[in-house]
């Protein structure tokens, strides 16, 4: 009967490339887009700009807090293939119903 | 080489681990794939109930409100870069100071928690929104206000008691670097979350 070990040592990545001055300029850079973010709220700028900005902000925020604080740049590609693509294409499904959200109020009756 | 032999040595033939990683973040990183699509399915009803009402509330001040929950942000954003400093400390066989990132990482996600709860607090005694009712007569803001941010302050909660955990066997000479870095990816993910929550509720519905 085998007995099941985990990964050897020697055959795991090293993640911990990055050092203190690269998590502290991604901290900052993540700081800053939030600054940008709430300048963008009390610019009057129109909702749909508004939204994209945010959302574009955001998964900038996201992909940087993976890929250096998640350490995700350091792992191999086939870790990053076997989990994001799924994630992405689920979201993007959930997206599809989201134009029903606007069918829906061109289909309530005059008040 | 034949295309079988190519097979035998490939990284997915057996006997290796394809992704050069270890079973606990292997696991860690499948757990949070899925958590991210409760979090996605959350905020996505959230933006479908926004476009269905025109009249969708904007409680959200900027005093209070839109003040409390950027510092809520800046306690979460510096609490990854505390968590990630223990990491990296405990790579480098530093446990001390693995213990004293992680108690200020823990710090910043206690802050988070009491800003969070005033904030909640004035929303429903001053505001009077609570999860089924509220004035302006939109009753699914309240429901998808506080199932969203009530899940993610929930996430907050059980990271802080995740790492206390994982912070006090550190200090007495258990757990490896694997351990820090799996409960660091959890912590990260907590953060990562907030950075849709904030713009998307908080922002979006400010008042102006």
């Amino acid at each position: 009967m085998s007995t099941y070990t985990d990964t050897p040592q020697e055959e795991i990545v090293d993640v911990a490339k990055a050092g203190a001055p690269t998590f502290l300029k991604v901290w900052i850079a993540l700081l800053v887009m939030t600054g940008i973010e709430l300048l963008l709220t009390y610019e009057q700028v129109p909702t749909l700009i508004m939204l994209t900005a945010l959302l574009g902000l955001s998964i900038i925020k996201a992909a940087l807090i993976i890929a250096y604080f998640m350490h995700l740049k350091f792992e191999r590609l086939s870790l990053f293939l076997t989990l994001f693509p799924m994630l992405i294409f689920c979201i993007i499904l959930m997206m599809i119903f989201l134009a029903d959200a606007y069918r829906i109020p061109l289909m309530r009756p005059p008040q | 080489m034949s295309d079988a032999s190519i097979a035998l040595t490939s990284a997915w033939a057996g006997g290796k681990s394809p992704y050069a990683t270890n079973s606990k973040k292997f696991g860690m990183w499948l757990f949070l794939i899925s958590d991210s699509l409760t979090f996605s399915a959350l905020l996505f009803a959230y933006t479908y109930c926004r476009v269905v009402e025109p009249n969708w509330p904007k409680p959200f001040q900027f005093s209070p409100s839109i003040i409390f929950s950027s510092i809520m942000t800046f306690c979460l954003l510096t609490s990854s870069l505390t968590m990630v400093m223990a990491v990296h400390a405990m790579n480098h066989g530093n446990r001390k100071a693995t213990v004293r990132w992680i108690l200020a990482t823990m710090a910043g996600g206690i802050a988070f928690v009491i800003l969070h709860l005033t904030e909640w607090l004035r929303l429903i005694n001053d505001e009077h929104v609570t999860p089924f009712t509220n004035p302006w007569g939109v009753p699914l803001f309240g429901g998808t206000f506080f199932g969203l941010t009530g899940l993610h302050m929930t996430h907050v909660i059980i990271g802080v008691i995740y790492l206390a955990i994982i912070c006090q066997a550190v200090a007495r000479g258990k757990f490896k670097f694997e351990d820090v870095e799996v409960s660091g990816l959890y912590w990260h993910f907590v953060d990562l979350v907030w950075m849709f929550i904030f713009p998307m509720v908080y922002l979006m519905s400010a008042r102006i």
